[in-house]
């Protein structure tokens, strides 16, 4: 079925300038370890961890989200400013909810006055 | 099985008139699909900040009411858009290899397999329909804190159905790029369409990467 996984990675193909061609094993195998996180991920929800069940699932969906980002998306190989792009989103949510968070968890630290 | 072409007698990318050259045009569209997704974990983000705050504030009920969630239809759509993401790769690389049969085919089946993931969430949305866990008139919950079970759901359907969305519109993309690459319109190094439409389908399978643990496998089961 997969006729075309031939030996064409590096070949310079005419139009294709700086736009590598992937080898079809580096998508492979992008795959099969998507899928055993998920198995991972997966599994240890029938584990009790208390609070560490969210930090694993955190930590995995995460390492997930930066392998389709590095191969699929192919941000390995590309330049700064798409790096840049690409991260730029993500730290914003992370403020956004490092903040709030900030907020909510203090609450009731210090008295009000009335 | 090679349909490439010589450098000299087919086309040439076409090139429009603002960039430098074919890379110029390639990296400008790349980016602004790049910052097009920033924007979308902007929309999403509001959605995961409210899950965040509820979930802190609520965690035992969100436990509860996560297990109500199937999870094996969950862990299924998620293997689902994995794969799916894997014949949108495939069906980049093959616009770049001027694979006008191949293409075509990986992308018809990257929208089937979005289709087989909206079956799936369909299922899923009736058998919660059928159980009263719908948020609204008919919501029922047997055991305490209903209020806030009831948030969970909200939260639920609102995070999934705005995903919903966005994979339904994907569809739509993949099956209009299907019908161009068959017509070859991305051969001769026009291939970068596919390239970018390939970066917001991955991105929608990030997000529900995302959303299938923080939803389904809420503390242990």
């Amino acid at each position: 079925m997969f006729t075309f996984c031939g030996a064409l990675g590096e070949r310079a193909l005419p139009f294709l300038a700086m736009d590598e061609v992937t080898q079809p094993k580096v998508y492979i195998w992008t795959c099969v370890a998507l899928l055993a996180l998920l198995a991972l991920t997966w599994a240890i929800a029938y584990v009790d961890l208390g609070p560490f069940n969210l930090i694993v699932a955190l930590a995995v969906a995460v390492a997930k989200a930066i392998v389709i980002a590095l191969f699929f998306m192919h941000i390995k190989g590309s330049s700064r400013l798409l790096h840049l792009a690409a991260v730029a989103g993500v730290i914003w949510l992370l403020f956004l909810i490092s903040l709030t968070l900030g907020d909510y968890s203090t609450r009731g630290w210090v008295p009000l006055n009335h | 099985m090679s349909t490439l072409t010589s450098p000299a007698s087919e086309g040439a990318p076409f090139v429009a008139q603002q960039f430098d050259d074919i890379e110029q045009q390639r990296e400008a569209a790349k980016l602004g699909m790049w910052i097009f997704l920033a924007t979308e974990v902007l929309f999403f983000g509001g959605l995961f900040l409210g899950y965040t705050i509820y979930r802190f504030t609520y965690g035992q009920i969100f436990v509860e009411t996560s297990r109500k969630l199937d999870v094996f239809l969950g862990g299924t759509n998620t293997a689902v858009l994995l794969i799916s993401s894997l014949l949108m790769a495939f069906a980049v690389r093959a616009a770049k290899l001027d694979q006008r049969r191949v293409l075509t085919w990986l992308l018809i089946g990257t929208a089937l397999l979005g289709c087989v993931f909206m079956s799936i969430k369909a299922v899923e949305y009736h058998k919660d329909y059928v159980d009263h866990l719908v948020p609204g008139r008919g919501f029922e919950w047997h055991g305490a804190d209903s209020q806030n079970a009831q948030l969970f759901f909200w939260i639920y359907f609102a995070m999934t159905g705005l995903h919903a969305i966005h994979v339904t519109v994907g569809i739509g993309i993949m099956l209009v790029l299907a019908l161009l690459a068959w017509l070859g319109k991305f051969s001769h190094g026009n291939h970068n369409t596919v390239e970018i439409a390939g970066l917001y389908w991955h991105f929608v399978d990030i997000v529900w990467v995302f959303l299938f643990p923080l939803l389904y496998l809420v503390g242990h089961r």
